[in-house]
């Protein structure tokens, strides 16, 4: 187990030694570039070459690589372009709103996709299983963005049962440790803060978690009617153990073995939709964050903002990885 | 009075857009306590479906109906209600199962599985449960048991596995153990090992066991009464060693001759039974079996075969049955000499089946305690 | 030996091979795409399925030649209808069925021109998707398969690049490329395509591997047959039809995020040429005066992805092994 670990943490370094080259060279390779973002169409070709010599982007490629490379390895990022500050300190300040987002879907999705998907497969064939297998189907195919809106507009402007954008009340003030709002709150025992924060989650929290909703309700079903049809559920069933017992011990733990698998892999399309739900909801999180960056050639945040996710990514996949071993006996890791 | 007395039992499937199968056609049976008794016949006769309605098994959907009646020591296991079902089940009456590692929880340890059915009906909990699971582990002959229980399915071997799930199985010292193709997936050497396992078990606790297999090897060594089935239906009960000397239906001759034998010249042909189970009647309009048979007369269309009882202890469901010894050459009589099979040769006990000669059918019926056969009308 | 001999004994060997993949067909009594095909035709899902993708396709076809107005026409504006300034852009009416869009454009003329772009976005990028991923994965699976020791590190190290690939949240990764290509209908099928690579790539590839470790590929070896007549002749077709139910299915994503990208600002500029997408990121301004304009587009949107959905899924249900016989 232990050694697993260590060795998958080993292999995360080559890969993102390849992914920085690539970045590097990628967005170097970018037309325009900060400068332009910096002065606009005016600038003198003087103005943008002193600009370039000052960021350090007129010596060769190789050499600006070798400067990052040599900053990376003392966990160094760099300061903004734009904003001039210290790109750990940006991500430190909005990637908590969007894990605070992701984590409100996700859990959303967990929280109703599974017991949900179990029911379904369960009552197979009847009404409530035909409705959320059409649910499912539907929910996959509706654009994030869209339905961000739809909810934005029926229930926070046209019932104002919730806020319809922002992360927190503007007048409520709250005292920020981590960034997690919800997790401030409950820290600084600033409840109401805790409990705005979350009100503000809601909304953008049900839209982006439609479609790993839709997902884990189709990947539940379809795994819990896979295992009641297995041998070792009919032999539960002539132990005479209760329903409860075969239910718990035997069904859901064997059909969650696939769930999880999915679950880890949603976690990617999960950034990815949450750019597009911030935007909707003026949520501040990273997304809008990077397209603004992308725009303005910000490669120092761009390259750092990347290289983080990506190390989270894995992290978060070797995680999954580790919990599939803990459920099944018969995945040794290695 | 029988243990078990299985009357009429049938189970239809009807899906949407299929045509209804009638996957055990009225069949009839019984068990005595302490009695092993074996259920016969090739894949799709609806053996395993009759054990699984038995133990209440059958998937509940509507489509799938089961009728007759299966009275065990009093209750009718077909029309009690699903919670006393759950607790007949696993104490009174268990089951053992073809595959066995499929049939194990793969993500649960062993210990757990055997335990929670101690737990369940015996109301063992913690230490006492591990010590009483470990004590099963021992008596089915699993080595090491204290470490076994930790082991997951995965972990063991095909034969351990199968322990594993007897031990289940007797965990409450059940009445009836019903055993559906239990060696089937095993190698041959570990089949003979379980089957002596299982007769040393019944032997021991006065379980009684329903055998239900395909190989009629495994009938040769372990069972004191055989019922042959056929397309959903009983066409032949009969004592051990008459149904081998003796065979009368012809679709147990046809069985007995498909078995290779060891004497046969080297030249012979095996005789197996032309077609498959796919080409039957149904029982309605005739005797199913007539499409394969090779003693087919008029009188076997038109309508079902009635049971017809001799007097010994013997039942065939025939208008033209195959003579008995002594009255007639009997088609099958070489045959008898080869009944183990090749399976039964590694077995425990491949001498029961003696020469014909040696069985004398009128010696066999006097100390036969078969409930007395019964005249039926057929469904 | 002879070359006639050595003809002989080749062709000896392929009739066996043919043998051998006949029995099999003969175990399932009919070819894998034959029962499949049958299969989908009793299915409720894909009827509905290949019904709307037929309308879709015929409205993408001759739906341009059919509509009453022109889809550049600000009829609406030039009639005096249309004022989006002040708010003012009416709804259905028997001339104008869905009303105008905020230039004053016929919307229904719009939505109905727009079916041809749409299945354009989703068809080219799917297709570079596709023929991109497949030629990686195609190459990994036959080489970690068939191939040894060699085939083992071209396995490795393809699908360490594919996997980098992955690490990045998909519409990261095409953003980024959007912005490297400027906004352009082409750069919304590149970006879009790009996105799903890696998918097809590790699907043929697991496909190939498990294909190659089957019985028949086992038999064809031992009779000599050479690996990359093996590869390609058996075990790539075999392999093939995860990827096509993931090709359906990507379609309908493809479509969704060529919407999602449009939104972001990324998609075609040209307004001249409508597109679902465009249309939804166009009528988000006008929300709160004409709901409608956006709910057009993106229900044309929800009930093609559902199309392409349906029809997918249902092929993974024929196709799927465990449920045949």
């Amino acid at each position: 187990m232990f050694r697993f670990i260590v060795r998958r943490l080993l292999q995360l370094i080559p890969a993102l030694f390849g992914l920085s080259i690539l970045l590097f060279i990628w967005l170097h390779r970018l037309p325009g570039g900060p400068e332009t973002a910096i002065l606009g169409e005016r600038g003198t070709p003087e103005m943008r070459a002193a600009i370039r010599q000052n960021l350090g982007l007129d010596e060769p490629i190789l050499v600006q690589y070798g400067r990052f490379m040599k900053r990376m390895l003392r966990l160094d990022l760099g300061a903004s372009i734009a904003t001039k500050r210290e790109v750990t300190t940006e991500f430190l300040q909005r990637f908590p709103g969007t894990v605070e987002l992701a984590a409100t879907a996700i859990i959303i999705a967990i929280a109703i996709g599974i017991p949900l998907g179990y029911l379904a497969a369960r009552r197979r064939g009847r009404l409530l299983d035909h409705v959320s297998v059409a649910g499912s189907l539907i929910g996959v195919c509706i654009p994030v963005f869209f339905l961000a809106y739809v909810l934005k507009a029926i229930f926070a402007e046209n019932l104002h049962l919730f806020p319809s954008s922002g992360r927190q009340d503007p007048t409520i003030e709250a005292t920020r440790i981590t960034n997690f709002f919800v997790l401030d709150g409950l820290m600084t025992r600033e409840w109401d803060a805790a409990a705005d924060a979350l009100w503000h989650l809601v909304l953008p929290g049900l839209a982006l978690a439609s479609i790993p909703l839709a997902i884990i309700v189709r990947i539940t079903r379809a795994s819990v009617l896979e295992v009641l049809g297995e041998d070792f559920v009919r032999t539960a069933e002539a132990k005479g153990l209760t329903e409860r017992v075969v239910r718990q011990r035997h069904v859901l733990r064997n059909a969650m073995l696939p769930v999880a698998t999915t679950i880890g892999l949603l976690t990617g399309g999960l950034l990815s939709g949450a750019v597009l739900t911030e935007t909707v909801f003026a949520f501040s999180g990273i997304g809008a964050f990077i397209a603004d960056s992308i725009s303005q050639r910000d490669y120092p945040v761009l390259m750092g903002f990347i290289m983080i996710i990506a190390v989270l990514f894995v992290l978060v996949n070797l995680l999954v990885d580790l919990s599939y071993s803990l459920i099944d006996p018969r995945v040794r890791v290695r | 009075m029988a243990l078990l007395d299985v009357e009429d039992l049938s189970v239809t499937f009807r899906q949407r857009g299929k045509r209804t199968v009638r996957a055990v056609d009225g069949v009839s049976f019984s068990v005595d306590a302490g009695e092993v008794v074996g259920l016969v016949g090739e894949s799709g006769c609806g053996k395993s479906v009759t054990s699984l309605a038995l133990m209440g098994l059958l998937p509940r959907q509507p489509g799938i109906s089961v009728g007759g009646k299966a009275d065990f020591d009093g209750t009718d296991l077909l029309r009690v209600d699903r919670r006393a079902m759950r607790d007949i089940r696993g104490r009174d009456v268990a089951m053992i199962f073809q595959d066995p590692l499929s049939s194990l929880n793969p993500v649960i340890p062993i210990g757990r599985q055997v335990t929670e059915v101690l737990t369940r009906h015996r109301g063992l909990s913690g230490d006492a449960a591990r010590k009483e699971a470990a004590d099963l582990l021992d008596r089915v002959g699993i080595p090491d048991p204290t470490r076994r229980l930790k082991e997951y399915p995965h972990q063991l071997s095909g034969g351990m596995r199968q322990r594993a799930l007897i031990a289940i199985a007797v965990a409450c010292q059940p009445r009836l153990l019903i055993a559906d193709e239990p060696t089937t997936a095993l190698d041959v050497t570990i089949q003979a090992q379980i089957l002596e396992l299982l007769k040393a078990l019944v032997r021991d606790s006065g379980t009684a066991l329903v055998m239900i297999t395909h190989d009629l090897g495994v009938v040769a060594g372990m069972c004191d009464t055989v019922n042959v089935l056929y397309a959903g239906r009983v066409v032949e009960t009969a004592r051990r060693r008459p149904l081998f000397a003796e065979p009368r239906h012809p679709y147990t001759v046809g069985l007995l001759n498909s078995i290779p034998r060891l004497d046969a010249g080297r030249g012979d042909k095996l005789s197996p039974i032309p077609g498959s189970v796919r080409d039957v009647l149904p029982w309605a309009d005739g005797c199913a079996f007539a499409p394969r048979c090779d003693r087919q007369v008029e009188a076997c269309v038109g309508e079902p075969p009635q049971l017809v009882l001799t007097h010994t202890d013997r039942t065939y469901r025939c208008v033209n049955p195959v003579p008995a010894v002594g009255s007639a050459p009997a088609v099958a009589e070489p045959a008898v000499e080869a009944g183990p099979g090749p399976a039964a040769e590694a077995g425990p006990e491949s001498g029961p089946v003696g020469p014909v000669a040696e069985v004398d059918p009128v010696a066999e019926e006097k100390q036969s305690s078969v409930p007395a056969p019964r005249e039926e009308e057929s469904a | 030996m002879t070359i006639t001999e050595r003809a002989r004994k080749k062709a000896e060997k392929l009739d066996r091979l043919g043998e051998l993949s006949a029995a099999r067909d003969e175990e399932r009594g009919v070819s894998l795409w034959q029962e499949a095909f049958r299969r989908l035709r009793r299915n409720p899902a894909a009827i509905v399925g290949t019904v709307v993708l037929g309308l879709f396709v015929l409205v993408s076809i001759v739906g341009p030649m059919l509509v009453p107005y022109g889809p550049t026409d600000t009829i609406g504006i030039r009639e005096g209808l249309v004022k989006s300034g002040q708010g003012i852009i009416p709804g259905s009416s028997a001339d104008h069925w869905l009303g105008f869009d905020h230039q004053g454009r016929d919307e229904f003329s719009r939505l109905i021109v727009g079916a041809r772009q749409t299945l354009l976005v989703g068809v080219v990028s799917t297709l570079i998707g596709l023929a991109i991923g497949a030629l990686i994965g195609g190459v990994a699976g036959a080489a970690a398969g068939l191939g040894g020791r060699w085939g083992r590190w071209l396995d490795t190290g393809l699908m360490r690049i594919v996997d980098m690939l992955l690490a990045l949240p998909s519409l990261l990764l095409a953003v980024s490329i959007a912005a490297l290509l400027g906004a352009s209908l082409t750069t919304v099928m590149i970006a879009v395509g790009v996105v799903s690579v890696p998918v097809f790539a590790r699907l043929l590839r697991g496909s190939m591997i498990a294909q190659s470790n089957s019985d028949y590929v086992l038999a064809a070896t031992s009779l000599g047959v050479r690996r990359s007549k093996i590869a390609l002749s058996h075990v790539l077709p075999n392999s093939l039809a995860p990827v096509i139910v993931q090709a359906t299915l990507t379609l309908a994503t493809a479509i969704i995020e060529a919407a999602a990208l449009s939104f972001l600002g990324l998609g075609n500029p040209d307004s001249a040429v409508p597109e679902w997408g465009v249309m939804l990121a166009d009528a988000q301004p006008y929300l709160g005066i004409r709901p409608a304009l956006a709910i057009y587009p993106a229900v044309a949107i929800i009930i093609t992805a559902l199309g392409f959905t349906l029809l997918g899924e249902a092929m993974r249900e024929a196709l799927d092994p465990k449920l045949r016989k």
